[in-house]
């Protein structure tokens, strides 16, 4: 069977705009929250949010194309072409076997805010900007990508709210691994920091209303946590056929050895209470990587930071690695970047990609109290980075809908 | 309005939208073969001229708009009429 590796990174984050500054904010500790800048907030619930900082769209689009592209296909085009540009494919790829999968949770949310505002408060005469549609659908970024290199092969958008970004990775790894394509790719990107981005997930009650502490605000597995953060941003990463990458003398981050897509089959919103999709997504995800439970070293959960979630989560977690889960370690990265919603599969993934790089473990942060529902005996990596041989990484993905995805990197050996 | 001021108008708004260059902006220029605009880009700017000088353009109208020139000449005819 191919195997499948990961020789590129990209990412605009509210903890940096390219992987270096990312993962060094990342490892320190770093709590992308910030009051939000891009709206007046004064009548809503939660006033806080991870916005990107200083990013500059024209280092990576003509100013013409600021106002025809969504936030959301702006991140995947400056996510994308770091990720493609680290790899180095430019130099040596058939154009009809590299694919993109980019995915977003919601897609151009601003855009449409935006025309059906115009409709709305206009005279009822139906006069839409002819871009709304192109910058709306959550497609276009994968087009995006593909027509600024020329990347023939699949192109498409995986759409499964938080769980997007990870099955866009699972896709481009079966693609791969099966021989339809030599390299892709994959990632995601979202902009939902809106009026009605954030006044939705305020109606559902999912987001922390701590505004008085917004940047502790997001504290998964604390018994304080009130709901998540969120974020926005884009992430991408090259995955590629081994013996492509090899003969191009690539640079190898990690192998991917393992992906799962599962669904609760339960509830809109909340997490099936035992954790049954979680744990069955993660069971998936390490059979196919043909690994032994407790070879796992880290988790990097979906842990939004929300009451239910992060419980169910944990329990799957012990149901499914028994006393090996005291041994590995666990962190939320969202404790320190955010919610990105359909980019979270993809920024968590490149966690794991330079955790295994780099033998450390990013924290989690913002955690003063236990909760006497978890387990205090689980590594959570709690407030500070922990030092560790890494040679196997799983990652978490869970969205509204009872969508499931998991996938696991491991050390690169030849 | 005096027709200087459309043209510089009209002239500002194709630059803009286009992201070309104000030289570029001749009368002669067609949108879609000196200035580089897709079928997409002419209907965006259609609708940016009927904003900016408070007009409605009929799509038959809006197709014959072609250059620069005709985009003034149409837009001036209108603010005599």
């Amino acid at each position: 069977m191919r195997r499948v590796v990961i020789t590129g990174l990209g990412a605009v984050t509210p903890l940096g705009n390219d992987i270096g500054t990312f993962w060094n904010a990342l490892v320190a500790g770093t709590s992308g929250a910030n009051l939000i800048t891009k709206f007046d907030t004064t009548l809503f619930k939660t006033k806080f949010a991870c916005e990107l900082k200083n990013f500059d769209p024209l280092a990576y689009i003509e100013k013409k194309e600021v106002s025809r592209l969504d936030p959301s296909a702006i991140y995947a085009i400056a996510a994308g072409t770091q990720a493609v540009e680290d790899s180095g494919i430019l130099s040596n790829f058939n154009p009809d076997r590299v694919g993109v999968l980019w995915s977003s949770g919601i897609g151009g949310i601003l855009t449409f805010q935006q025309e059906i505002t115009n409709f709305a408060t206009g005279n009822g005469t139906p006069r839409f900007n002819p871009f709304f549609i192109p910058k709306m659908i959550p497609d276009i970024s994968a087009g995006h990508i593909s027509m600024k290199y020329g990347f023939r092969g699949p192109n498409f958008a995986p759409v499964a709210a938080c769980a997007s970004s990870t099955i866009a990775i699972a896709d481009a790894f079966m693609y791969i691994k099966y021989g339809r394509i030599d390299a892709c790719v994959a990632g995601g990107s979202e902009a939902a920091i809106t009026e009605g981005g954030i006044g939705g997930f305020n109606a559902m009650k999912a987001l922390s209303e701590r505004n008085d502490d917004y940047l502790t605000a997001s504290r998964p597995f604390d018994s304080t946590r009130d709901g998540f953060v969120m974020g926005e941003g884009g992430c991408g990463l090259i995955l590629e056929e081994l013996e492509h990458a090899l003969k191009r003398g690539a640079k190898i981050y990690c192998e991917v050895v393992g992906t799962g897509m599962t669904a609760d089959a339960h509830h809109l919103t909340a997490p099936h209470p035992e954790g049954l999709g979680a744990y069955n997504v993660m069971k998936n995800a390490i059979d196919e990587a043909g690994l032994a439970a407790e070879e796992i070293d880290y988790v990097n959960v979906h842990g939004t930071s929300t009451p239910l979630g992060d419980i169910a989560e944990l329990k799957a977690i012990k149901k499914l690695f028994g006393d090996a889960a005291y041994n590995m370690n666990i962190s939320s990265t969202k404790s320190q970047t955010g919610h990105l919603l359909g980019a979270a599969g993809a920024i968590e993934a490149i966690a794991c990609v330079k955790s295994v790089q780099e033998d450390i473990i990013p924290p989690t942060i913002n955690f003063t109290t236990p909760d006497e529902h978890i387990d205090q005996k689980l590594n959570l990596t709690l407030n500070t980075a922990q030092k560790r041989t890494v040679n196997t990484a799983l990652s978490n993905t869970f969205g509204f809908g009872g969508h499931n995805a998991s996938a696991v990197f491991k050390k690169f050996k030849g | 309005m005096s027709t200087t001021n459309i043209a510089e108008k009209v002239t500002q708004i194709i630059v803009d939208k286009l992201g070309c260059d104000e030289a570029q902006v001749k009368p002669e220029a067609s949108f879609t073969t000196d200035l580089g605009a897709d079928s997409l880009d002419i209907v965006e700017l259609v609708m940016e001229f009927e904003n900016q000088f408070e007009m409605s353009i009929p799509d038959d109208k809006a197709e014959q708009i072609q250059t620069v020139g005709d985009a003034i000449s149409f837009i001036e005819q209108a603010h005599k009429g």
